[in-house]
């Protein structure tokens, strides 16, 4: 099964999630190959090698200088074909999506996205996809190759596999007119007021167990220390503690960080609903038996009031 | 000018999988994937009182009329709507070379998507279907513009803002944060059923049976099964340590 | 005690009542309005729709757009909710008489039936009363139901407005010429969000109210035009569940008694009913009488507790809830019917004005054949060309000729004898033989239900907690109800918000939706009454207890789409 993942690449660093997925593909098979495209690609294959690449195909070529997905598509058909690769992984962002998409496209190759893993069953390449807001796993396959799996965003850990010196092959592809008709003309950086809630990493949401409105300022102070959000439950968006644009739910957002801690949440499902597939859920309520307890990761029956400030002093001491 | 927007007609109501095709269950109730109403808002804003025309079209099954119908009670001028027994189960690959033959008709010079579909989740079509189009793509678009013969597009990726500029024609999926869809009003429900509403066979679009649904797509679904338990859940009572005790197992976790 | 109608909500039915405001050319024109998607709206615009095809030179003269039909819930079927063991007469007067079964998205005919008296462990088998017996009746889910007749509604060509809300009605003249729809798009203070829509004037010839129960502007319609009958109108709370099932059921169920008290005091009147929906659901809902006494009942938790019994429990194990929802019943039959079913320009269908036959637990069939009645009167007037005020008094002369009036009023001298509820008195009087006289015949109710004097028992002690696979708590139930209503717009309900604290008691445990929650105390012993208005899926209960249901914006509420 000739794999090869596409790594993803921002200044001078190879993005952790495109890291994951090559240390889950070289777990799998032998001869795992690469492709770092845009500027100062060379200078990452050694580290694609210490995750696990064999060979790493670098391409520098000024139609990828920018960060757009077309050219990359033009890039990973090239080396697909001439590396005689039937299987190519993707870590989801919003670049990759893209890339692995119009690759689908361009190849006429199957496409399963949002897997959290996949294994090999006799031989055959199974990936596990959450559905339903993460309700049901299915089990989904490719007929045909090539085969093309887009992973979600922080599913698998990037470990060094201890992989020695890649081979390294440049591929300088022809691009389509169409890949290279767009112009980046502009470019921000995040604003540091924080994330936003849709994109955190880290979520810190209050609800009703929070007393006041003033409390809110726990879960402002807690989520400054992690480098967080805040988020808040329809309750208390109902009664005014805090705006609209912060209620997660299901009339309000989604999300899907990697971590949430729920204040004074009590875990109705109108609430769940909206954070369910968080990757490690913390909750600190009062009541033994609120419902929130039976889908945490780590339930804390206590009052917020007492344990909230500690852990923000232990947090910040910790992040230094 | 013309702008095409890709609009899907999802399940209403509490999801639920088809334990026979391992698929959603599409049986119910349906409507118009609220993503899908950022889209077709925006080519309504970029439309305005000008006589650009705004052609709603989707795959899916008789149902998606509904949707469509949505579309142009706020606004849109046409629906085209690509509906075949062959076409169910249609995955990434076939759909995208369907919903490709639609637009190629239509040759549109600007094709909306919304931000994903509520159903699937999949925020992936657009580049799929800008690769079989031959058209510059640009996704997650929170700011639009239509500048003579280009689109000038800002949007937000992980790390920031982008400006981009692409050529007409071009495909262009936009965020949920791009607008808020308006209303319908009721003159424009009602007079939704007397604009121009065609559906197509695979035949009248001139793709084979083969192209298209399960024989045309690359990947299946195997087997449903429930998610693993949340691994080492525990739950501690909150005495003095308990700070310390969550911050030990945020450290643990590699998320402090 | 205090009583619920001592603190009257900030209402007031002439607010609801306007001319039209929007310029001639804006407003929006159409032959015969009919405001509900409902059995009784839909059956008005099927009805219609093959009178106008009959004679297309009165449909020519109706405009564009000839019969409309708005509906206030997300499509038609959203906000139906019902058993329902449905007598197919109606149907038949419809279709045709050979309309056949097997045409209706029915579960096909009721298979058999049992009727118990419940207590806490036990269940006593009497033989279903003949007003009871359901033989050559169909079981439906009124919500699929609904749906069917909107589709062939649109067949015969009427336009269907979901998502569209009657707000105000218009009075012009004194005639009725439409009603004002709801705005859309206004935040919670009432400001205008980005995508504010205002309402728009919906102008017809003849105007029918087909609201169902605790219809907003035909309470409206009956205090404009002095409708209201001799006696006030009182209600019954249904709660009920869908449930997926190992077993099928094999025979309509009802039951009495248990867990509703016999206690004279408590005026606990009603009882549950258990359906089979085909061979693999079942649907099992309580009915609770709101003249009920006791600040502490809640008919939704009273269901949770009913399921525990040992023989519900069985039908129910192995199985999964599916779907849940509640709502009114209009209960006082004939004597609360109002005094004229037509105004100018007006015409009044179905539960909105109470057509429902209580001991037999139908109202379905009546909705359905008002309907159509309705239909033919508002074709004769159009025909004519009538607009005099007395156009429309051949409706309520053919309802009085109708099946509706016979039946209802042969069961109101009932009424004496098995007093209000349920069921019928052979059913009472075989149970109070049986049970040794532990059930017992209440008195015939003269007085609103809000009138009611209230009593605080510790009955919600004895509620089950929520396990979630047999018993489950309110907020988990509105989230099964389909109910996604957008939090930011203004709250449609209307109470009085600081009452004695056992008021707020009352509806605090009342509202299915926990809508209702305790807040602060103020000293005086009254307290504040917290809203949680997005919940509502308006059962239309606080308007029989003392508050005042009014539409929120369209396509808010539950989205039924099993019951």
């Amino acid at each position: 099964m000739p794999t090869l993942v596409f790594l993803e690449n921002h200044g001078s660093d190879l993005q952790k999630g495109s890291l994951g997925v090559l240390a889950k593909a070289a777990s799998l098979a032998d001869g795992v190959g690469a492709v770092i495209a845009g500027e100062g690609a060379r200078e990452l294959a050694a580290e694609a090698g210490r995750f696990g690449a064999a060979k790493v195909w670098v391409c520098e070529d000024g139609e990828v200088g920018q960060p757009l997905p077309q050219p990359r598509v033009d890039v990973l058909a090239q080396v697909v074909e001439e590396g005689g690769y039937d299987t190519v992984l993707f870590a989801n962002s919003v670049l990759a999506a893209d890339v692995a998409s119009g690759l689908a496209a361009r190849l006429d190759a199957g496409l399963n996205w949002d897997l959290v893993d996949v294994e090999l069953k006799d031989g055959e390449l199974v990936g596990k996809r959450p559905a339903l807001q993460d309700s049901v796993y299915a089990d989904v396959g490719w007929t045909g190759t090539p085969r093309l799996a887009l992973f979600r965003a922080g599913s698998l850990d990037a470990t060094p596999a201890g992989g020695g010196e890649p081979e390294v092959a440049d591929v300088s592809p022809s691009y389509a007119a169409h890949s290279t008709s767009v112009k980046l003309v502009g470019q921000d950086a995040e604003e540091s007021s924080g994330p936003s809630i849709e994109d955190a990493d880290v979520i810190v949401a209050g609800g009703r167990g929070l007393g006041s409105p003033d409390n809110f300022t726990l879960a402002e102070e807690l989520a400054k220390a992690l480098g967080g959000a805040v988020g808040a439950t329809r309750a208390v968006v109902d009664a005014g503690w805090y705006p609209y644009s912060a209620q997660i739910g299901q009339t309000g957002k989604t999300v899907s960080p990697k971590l949430y801690v729920a204040l004074g949440i009590s875990g109705a499902i109108q609430h769940k609903v909206g954070m369910q597939s968080a990757g490690t859920i913390v909750a600190i309520n009062k009541d033994a038996n609120a419902p929130i307890f039976e889908f945490s990761d780590l339930g804390v029956v206590g009052d917020v009031h007492e344990i909230v400030p500690k852990l923000t002093e232990l947090v910040r001491q910790r992040r230094g | 000018m013309r702008i095409a927007v890709c609009v899907k007609h999802v399940p209403e109501g509490p999801s639920r999988l088809d334990p026979s095709t391992k698929r959603l269950d599409r049986s119910g109730e349906g409507a118009l994937n609220h993503f899908d109403a950022n889209a077709v808002e925006e080519a309504l804003r970029l439309k305005g009182d000008s006589d650009t025309e705004v052609v709603a079209v989707s795959l899916g099954p008789q149902q998606a009329l509904d949707s469509l119908r949505k579309a142009l009670a706020m606004g849109a001028d046409r629906a085209v709507l690509v509906s075949d027994d062959a076409a169910v189960g249609s995955d990434l690959v076939a759909t995208s070379r369907l919903l490709a033959a639609a637009l190629e008709k239509e040759d549109a010079d600007l094709v909306l998507f919304g931000q994903q579909a509520s159903d699937a989740d999949g925020a992936v079509l657009w580049a799929a279907v800008a690769e079989r189009l031959g058209r510059p793509v640009v996704s997650q678009a929170m700011e639009l513009a239509v500048d003579g013969g280009s689109v000038r597009v800002k949007r937000q990726t992980e790390f920031g803002y982008d400006t981009l500029e692409a050529p007409l024609p071009a495909v262009v999926a936009v965020s949920d944060a791009i607008n808020e869809p308006r209303y319908p009003s009721l003159k424009g429900i009602m007079g939704a059923k007397k604009k121009q509403q065609d559906v197509l066979s695979l035949t009248e679009l001139g793709v084979a049976a083969d192209q298209a649904g399960e024989a045309g797509s690359r990947t299946t679904v195997l087997a449903l099964g429930d998610p693993p338990a949340r691994a080492d859940a525990r739950k501690i009572d909150g005495d003095g340590n308990a700070a310390q005790a969550i911050v030990d197992f945020l450290a643990e976790k590699r998320l402090v | 005690m205090a009583r619920p109608s001592n603190f009257p909500p900030p209402f007031s039915a002439r607010d609801y009542v306007a001319e039209p405001t929007d310029p001639a050319d804006e407003r929006i024109e159409v032959g015969v309005l009919v405001v509900g998607a409902g059995p009784a709206g839909l059956a008005c615009a099927i009805r219609l729709g093959q009178l106008l095809e009959e004679h297309p030179e009165t449909a020519e003269r109706l405009g564009e757009v000839p019969v409309a039909v708005l509906e206030k819930g997300k499509q038609p079927g959203s906000h139906l909710l019902s058993g329902a063991v449905v007598d197919p007469r109606a149907l038949r007067r419809l279709f045709g008489e050979h309309l056949r079964m097997d045409e209706l998205p029915s579960y096909g005919p009721v298979p058999g039936e049992s009727v118990y008296v419940l207590t806490r462990r036990a269940a006593l088998r009497i033989p279903p009363p003949p007003p009871m017996r359901n033989h050559g009746n169909w079981i439906f889910s009124l919500s699929q139901l609904g749906r069917f007749l909107a589709e062939r509604a649109e067949e015969g060509g009427a336009m269907i407005l979901p998502e569209t809300a009657a707000q105000k009605l218009l009075v012009s003249h004194g005639r009725v010429v439409g009603v004002r729809t709801g705005d859309k798009g206004r935040s919670r203070e009432g400001g205008e969000l980005g995508n504010f829509e205002a309402g728009s004037d919906l102008v017809a010839k003849v105007t029918v109210l087909a609201e169902g129960t605790q219809g907003h502007l035909t309470g409206v319609a009956l205090d404009r035009f002095s409708l209201r009958g001799e006696e006030p109108q009182v209600w019954e709370l249904a709660v009920k569940e869908v449930w997926k099932v190992a077993r099928p059921l094999d025979r309509v169920i009802h039951t009495m008694g248990w867990p509703l008290r016999t206690g004279k005091r408590f005026r606990e009147f009603g009882g549950s009913f258990i359906y089979p929906l085909g061979e693999d659901m079942v649907t099992i809902g309580l009915v609770v009488g709101l003249d009920y006494r006791d600040a502490s009942l809640s008919v939704h938790d009273l269901l949770q507790e009913l399921k525990t019994h040992p023989k519900i429990r069985k039908i129910l194990e192995g199985g999964e809830r599916l779907e849940w929802g509640a709502k009114t019943i209009p209960s006082g039959g004939f004597n609360s019917l109002p005094r004229e079913l037509h105004a100018p320009g007006l015409l009044l269908c179905g539960d909105g004005v109470g057509m429902v036959n209580v001991p037999r637990l139908k109202g379905i069939h009546y909705a359905i054949e008002s309907g159509r009645l309705a239909a033919e009167a508002a074709f004769r007037a159009l025909q004519r060309g009538e607009t005099p005020a007395s156009a429309l008094s051949s409706y309520d002369d053919a309802v009085r000729d109708s099946f509706i009036w016979s039946d209802l009023r042969e069961v109101r001298n009932m009424r004496q004898v098995f007093g209000r509820g349920f069921f019928v008195g052979g059913a009472l009087a075989s149970a109070m033989t049986m049970s040794k006289g532990r059930v017992e015949v209440g008195k015939m109710r003269a007085e609103p239900d809000a009138d009611q004097p209230l009593l605080v028992s510790d009955r919600d002690s004895s509620y089950p907690a929520a396990d979630g696979k047999l018993t489950f708590d309110k907020l988990s139930s509105v989230f099964a109800s389909g109910n996604k209503t957008r939090d930011d717009q203004p709250n449609h309900i209307r109470i009085e918000r600081r009452v004695p604290r056992e008021v707020a008691r009352l509806w605090e445990h009342m509202c299915p939706a926990q809508v209702y929650e305790i807040g602060r105390e103020d000293g005086d012993g009254t307290v504040m009454v917290e809203l949680a208005p997005s919940n509502c899926v308006q059962c239309g209960a606080i308007t029989a207890k003392g508050g005042r249901l009014t539409p929120p914006e369209g396509g808010s509420g539950p989205e039924y789409t099993r019951t």
